[in-house]
């Protein structure tokens, strides 16, 4: 097991032209599943790339287990990496898939078949070692990359969007067996995704990343709840904040935070709301509604209502934020601040 | 393909079409839309068919017929001779000769090609300053008239004028006037056409490789790279075997490109010294055409056949199963 570190990571791929990943520092604790999370372009799989060695970075240091590996090859890092699209060499049945780590790395031919059955029976896909890559199903498949990437039982385990390949309701089964499989192997696990479900569900940590910059660490919570900035306030979260700005200062409030204002004994603020579109999710309704009356008129607000919620679409609702659920950023850096006293009508 | 779907939406229409009807005026077949279609297709297939019938079935019918008779260039008749000219070309040391150097001429070639086709798709694959050009000079051999080529090798290969032999003298590997003489010893000759006709058959095998090696995604390869193996073990565990449906193809192209050549032996050699690189066709060619005995030269190409029949069913076989994964 290994601590990965990265300092002043930066990846320029055209010179002159703005960079893929910008001076990222970042260390992972030990045993640890942490998340990059970002957009499509945010640099989080060129981030990844480079510390599995595929991507020669433009300036920084990446160490694992303490020591820099700049110029080491993939294969000297001692890491493992599912890819996206599972990368399984569809010549070999699964069997040579999942061995052909331990050949490359030189394993004595006797531990082979010991190792390889250790990892198909942790995955589960013992019966499946005689088939070839074209005949397995999507799940199955993730379940190979796995068991090939854990067999040689790596000191950092990297995966690039792995789920983002299946159907929505094996996704969800495959989330929950990553999980488990994470906490069985304890071992450090850097995980890429633009989903914010699976960084929430998954992460001890989270990297929020966004043109290459970091714009928070935390854990699921602290991103959720304290949010840095503006992006990582509308990145996570469906559907996103309400954003207003106020002066110098952009005030936010998550959508299950606007509710009529009957439920908000306490609001430090009141919309008057005309609602303009509903709908209904199941567990919850979805209201879209226009402020109408007072410094915001004609702004659209997002609230997110218990199932039970009868409001009717062109009717006008009050509705109001309490105070601790208020989120304040700089206008100029879009950057958290303080609490400020709303003075807005 | 494009004829089988403009027909098949007019056949349902003739399907549902009520039966003509007695009185009113008879439309005739070349005019109702599966007419025009099943026309048009048949024009359009025509040029092709006449093509191949006029240029290559009926001298194929022809020289299966020649191959039994003793018709000669410019005699009237000819007759049955039944397989006379299969046994006589047998018992011609000539013939022997020029069967085993097919078989040396295609083999060896074809190792060549396919080794310095791969190295060079491969080489190729990856961006680099000036790939570009790189992969424009390469195809140029492929470009250039075949004949323009080999004339160009005869020079490079001349007993006297050789600038090959010129930079050896230069740089005194041999005395003036004892350098080798290229075309002129058996076996230097045959390693020169060779040569040059791996030159020639090299940018196309490089294309096709290129083709599959580019379909090749790059995450496998990559995979590869972070589980561990090395340059060597990527290329032959991961990408030769990966690339292996297309080489088929590339082979067996190039098997029958070569097996039915004779351009650079006739330009180059004509098939000497003393027939050590006389191959099958030049030796028909020399036979049938030059010395104006068409009916053995009519049996020696159909000794062609067989192989190439083989040859030609693998290559449609492979050419399906590629186009399949």
């Amino acid at each position: 097991m290994a601590v990965v570190e990265t300092r002043a990571l930066t990846k320029v791929f055209k010179e002159g032209e703005v960079g893929a990943v910008n001076d990222v520092n970042l260390q992972t604790r030990e045993g640890e599943f942490l998340v990059f999370l970002g957009p499509s372009g945010s640099g989080k799989t060129t981030l990844l790339r480079m510390i599995a060695g595929l991507e020669q970075p433009t300036r920084g240091e990446i160490l694992i287990g303490g020591s820099v590996v700049n110029h080491l090859t993939p294969r000297e890092r001692r890491i493992a990496m599912v890819f996206q699209s599972y990368a399984l060499y569809p010549h070999l049945s699964v069997y040579k898939n999942i061995a052909f780590p331990l050949k490359a790395q030189g394993v004595k031919k006797e531990l082979h078949r010991q190792k390889v059955e250790w990892a198909a029976e942790l995955l589960g896909i013992e019966r499946l070692l005689d088939r070839k890559p074209r005949q397995l199903s999507g799940g199955e498949r993730q379940r190979v990359a796995l068991a090939r990437a854990i067999v040689r039982e790596p000191t950092v385990f990297l995966l690039d969007e792995p789920l983002s390949n299946l159907d929505a309701k094996l996704r969800a089964s495959a989330r929950e067996e990553l999980e488990l499989f994470h906490k069985r192997i304890g071992t450090t696990t850097i995980y890429v995704t633009h989903d914010q479900v699976e960084a929430m569900a998954m992460g001890d940590r989270v990297m929020v990343l966004h043109q290459g910059y970091v714009r928070q660490i935390g854990t699921p919570t602290e991103v959720y709840d304290h949010p840095s900035d503006t992006f990582v306030a509308t990145f996570l979260g469906s559907p996103p904040m309400n954003l207003l700005e106020n002066g110098e200062a952009i005030v936010g409030f998550r959508p299950e935070h606007l509710q009529p204002v009957e439920l908000v004994p306490q609001a430090a603020t009141t919309f008057r709301l005309r609602v303009k579109n509903k709908e209904y999710l199941g567990a919850e309704w979805i209201l879209y509604g226009i402020v109408s009356g007072g410094k915001f008129d004609g702004r659209e607000l997002i609230s997110r209502l218990g199932s039970a919620a009868s409001h009717q679409t062109d009717q006008t609702y009050d509705f109001g934020v309490g105070e601790q659920d208020l989120h304040f950023f700089d206008r100029q850096t879009e950057k958290r601040t303080g609490a400020k006293v709303l003075a807005w009508r | 393909m494009a004829i089988g779907q403009s027909q098949a939406p007019t056949e349902t229409v003739g399907v549902m079409a009520p039966p003509p009807l007695a009185e009113g005026p008879r439309v005739p077949w070349r005019r109702t839309p599966e007419g025009r279609a099943r026309l048009l297709g048949i024009s359009m297939f025509a040029p092709a068919v006449l093509y191949i019938t006029a240029l290559i079935g009926l001298p194929l019918v022809l020289a299966f017929v020649y191959a039994f008779t003793d018709v000669k260039v410019g005699s009237a008749t000819s007759h049955w001779v039944g397989l006379e000219n299969f046994r006589s070309i047998l018992q011609s040391p000539s013939f022997r000769q020029a069967l085993l150097n097919s078989f040396i001429f295609t083999i060896v070639s074809q190792v060549l090609v396919i080794v310095g086709s791969t190295t060079l798709s491969l080489a190729l694959k990856d961006k680099f300053h000036g790939r570009g050009f790189v992969r424009f000079l390469i195809l140029l051999p492929w470009v250039a008239p075949i004949s323009l080529g080999a004339i160009g090798w005869k020079w490079i290969l001349d007993s006297l004028y050789s600038v090959i032999n010129w930079v050896l003298v230069a740089l005194h590997f041999y005395k003036p006037y004892s350098a080798p003489m290229w075309l002129g010893e058996p076996v230097l000759a045959m390693a020169s056409v060779i040569l040059v006709h791996t030159w020639r058959l090299l940018p196309f095998s490089t294309v096709i490789l290129l083709a599959g090696l580019t379909a090749i995604p790059k995450d496998i390869p990559e995979a590869a790279e972070v589980d561990g193996a090395g340059f060597w073990r990527i290329l032959f565990q991961i990408n030769i075997p990966m690339m292996l449906p297309i080489i088929n193809v590339a082979v067996l192209f190039g098997i029958i490109f070569t097996f039915t050549d004779m351009t650079v032996v006739y330009i180059l050699t004509a098939g000497g010294p003393f027939d050590s690189t006389q191959v099958l066709p030049s030796l028909a060619f020399f036979t049938g055409i030059l010395a104006g005995d068409l009916s053995q030269g009519a049996a020696i190409s159909l000794f062609l056949v067989p192989i190439l029949v083989v040859v030609a069913y693998l290559m449609l076989r492979m050419a399906h199963r590629a186009e399949i994964t």
